[in-house]
């Protein structure tokens, strides 16, 4: 995972909500077996509409994706969260999200931010207004800022020192193996095997 | 001060706790498919890691499988059908594959082996995995780089989601299902009620319920955006478990019943949240939108989005109605669909067969309907009771198991602007197939419907 300190760029605004993972990558984008090319099925339904924003050229190499509330709800596929890095963004930023998308995100280094309906708004009336507006998102000082905008957002310090760090949790894990051992000589002994 | 049902069941399973960080969390059962493994098992192997406990982990082929006869025919999906039958081989995981008698959907499978037991903490790479709470269990859904976490150490490291009861309050009318009774829940809450929480389902009209409609109302948990639902252990569920190829047998039964016995709710133990909802005053219900929240009785219209105070849930309804070709204030019932879907992990159990089965009893079907076993155990339960007969008398398609049009990775699809009745989970624009228009119902609402090919509840006909 790459590490994530502090990102600016510029914004696309996508003023919908419930924005499913369904949308996000369609189920037929679902097949291959690799980790990589699925920035083709970003929003692959939406696209095909031309006034869709993505399609806007003015919204060209912008890396922050700001949406409606209830973005990435729900399949668990983690295809979504590929598919938004692949295509560019590093970055979303709602006012709330489905919580497995957000797990995802953060275990692979997209940072989901939440903010307030209203800061939300204004992000996207700013990067509608001029699309040439940039975002800086500082996970060190947990801040959005934009012109005269500064939002502060909370994240759980964990969560912020595994991406500031690029770290991957499997290591981290593995790191206490004695106690996975431990625990598991203490389990139930009814508890089911597959075998 | 007591606890919740949830917090009983985290606690057991803690490996480790430390300040400012996750708890690290034991997995007992990890289930498997194609769509969500494939690039776990690459990391396993770019990583040289193995799988910890193989016999904790058991694997089926259900999303991309066709449910006619034959071959895959679409090599993409062949490809990674392939691909998982190779990495289970690799590292020693029991696969279900296509044809088997096992094979099925995944979260149909594992309560019908007996693996889905009260107090156990299941994951899987498939968000409705919140189906097997049911049983008193914590199962919920993960992404694939969990799923590798999963696979390399048994355990993930995750936060205590806070706990939500939802208290239903009376009993089900008659003729008013578990699927009715979901529906509603997601339609009061909305689709990110749940978020951050693990829900309870509570109260007289849950206890009343059967294992299987258990199943069908913590399987939508997720689309109420909850990742867990549970529903606390009781005779129903010891029932259903006893005498299941896995369940604990002998003294070990009796050893695990006193425990299930003690994983509910203390009676001082408190929620951070209760909702509350009456049962008795509920009807058929069913989604016109395009997420599962936008639901409502059959018997009222399609809302006008203006009837929506919040300026979000408004534009939300605008876009619904036009992606649905719907316009306000039409009757439900006099919705025309293109295609019925009976199947599903919400409803794709024998009871939901049975259900739909006595419906179209001696009837006929006007639209196209597809009647999609959850799992070769369940086609093989109701050939037994000569349900497809039923089936193919009405005019019904009778299918080979798998998730099918549930979300389309295989052939049964919608074409564009085709419009379904279907008994699955999802009405997400494009679900199931581009373009297609989903009404969620429940399985006897799906049958009534196949016979007037208009949206329908079986009192009607
Ligand atoms: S039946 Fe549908 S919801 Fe269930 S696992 Fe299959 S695709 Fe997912």
């Amino acid at each position: 995972m790459d590490a994530f300190t502090t990102h600016t760029g510029r914004a696309v605004p996508l003023r919908r909500s419930n924005v499913d993972t369904d949308q996000i990558i369609p189920a037929v984008w679902l097949k291959q077996v690799s980790r990589t090319g699925f920035e083709k099925g970003l929003f692959a339904a939406w696209r095909e509409d031309p006034s869709f924003v993505l399609n806007d050229p003015v919204y060209e190499g912008a890396s922050i994706l700001v949406s409606g509330p209830d973005f990435g709800t729900g399949s668990s596929r983690e295809h979504a969260v590929w598919a938004l890095q692949q295509y560019g963004f590093r970055v979303v930023i709602a006012s709330r999200f489905g919580d497995i998308f957000r797990n995802n995100s953060t275990k692979m280094g997209l940072l989901p931010v939440i903010l307030p309906e209203d800061v939300v708004e204004r992000l996207q009336d700013a990067a509608e207004a001029d699309p040439k507006t940039e975002i800086t998102v500082d996970l060190a000082e947990r801040q959005v800022r934009s012109g005269d905008l500064v939002a502060s957002f909370e994240i759980d310090d964990y969560t912020r020192w595994r991406l500031m760090e690029g770290l991957d949790d499997i290591g981290l894990t593995l790191r206490h193996a004695d106690a996975i051992e431990e625990y598991e000589n203490g389990r139930q002994p009814w508890l089911p095997t597959t075998v | 001060m007591g606890r919740t049902l949830a917090e009983k069941v985290w606690e057991q399973h803690v490996v480790r706790r430390a300040e400012g960080e996750p708890d690290l969390l034991y997995i007992d059962l990890h289930l498997i498919h194609e769509v969500t493994s494939p690039q776990a098992f690459d990391g396993l192997r770019m990583a040289a890691r193995t799988v910890r406990r193989p016999e904790l982990t058991i694997a089926t082929e259900d999303h991309n499988v066709p449910t006619v006869l034959g071959p895959i025919s679409d090599p993409v999906s062949r490809t990674q059908v392939e691909t998982l039958r190779k990495n289970a081989a690799e590292f020693g995981i029991r696969l279900h594959p296509m044809g088997d008698a096992g094979q099925g959907v995944v979260h149909i499978i594992g309560p019908q082996f007996g693996l889905t037991q009260p107090g156990m903490t299941i994951v899987c790479g498939d968000s409705h995995t919140s189906t097997h709470g049911a049983f008193g269990a914590i199962a919920f859904g993960i992404g694939t780089s969990e799923v590798e976490h999963v696979l390399a150490t048994q355990t993930l490291p995750a936060y205590r989601p806070k706990t939500m009861a939802i208290e239903v309050k009376g009993e089900l009318p008659v003729g008013v299902t578990a699927k009715d009774l979901i529906l509603a829940i997601i339609a009061k809450i909305g689709t990110g009620g749940g978020q951050g929480y693990i829900v309870e389902y509570r109260g007289e009209a849950v206890r009343k319920l059967s294992m299987e409609g258990r199943m069908t109302v913590c399987n939508m948990s997720i689309e109420a955006g909850a990742r867990a639902g549970m529903i606390a252990p009781d005779e129903t569920t010891f029932e259903y478990l006893r005498g299941r190829p896995h369940a604990p047998e002998g003294e070990s039964w009796d050893r695990a019943v006193e425990y299930w016995k003690t994983l509910r709710t203390d009676d001082d133990a408190e929620f951070d949240k209760v909702v509350e909802i009456d049962a008795s005053t509920l009807t058929p219900f069913v989604t016109w939108g395009t997420n599962p929240g936008q639901g409502a009785p059959l018997g009222s219209a399609v809302p006008a989005p203006e009837q929506f105070g919040d300026p979000v849930e408004r534009s939300a309804a605008e876009r619904a109605l036009e992606y649905m070709g719907l316009t306000a204030g039409t009757p439900l019932r006099e919705i025309q669909v293109d295609t019925v879907f009976v199947g599903s992990c919400t409803n794709g159990r024998i009871e939901d067969l049975r259900a739909a089965a006595e419906i179209l009893r001696g009837r006929k079907v006007v639209t196209r309907t597809l009647i999609v076993p959850g799992s070769m155990g369940v086609k093989k339960a109701a050939e037994e009771e000569g349900l497809h007969e039923v089936f193919k008398a009405a005019g019904a398609e009778w299918r080979e198991a798998g998730c099918s049009m549930c979300l389309g990775m295989n052939p049964d699809t919608l074409k564009p602007g085709e419009r379904s009745a279907s008994t699955s989970n999802r009405n997400f624009e494009g679900r199931q197939g581009k373009g297609g228009r989903t009404h969620l119902v429940s399985p006897q609402v799906a049958a009534a419907t196949a016979v007037t090919g208009r949206l329908t509840a079986p009192a009607d006909l």
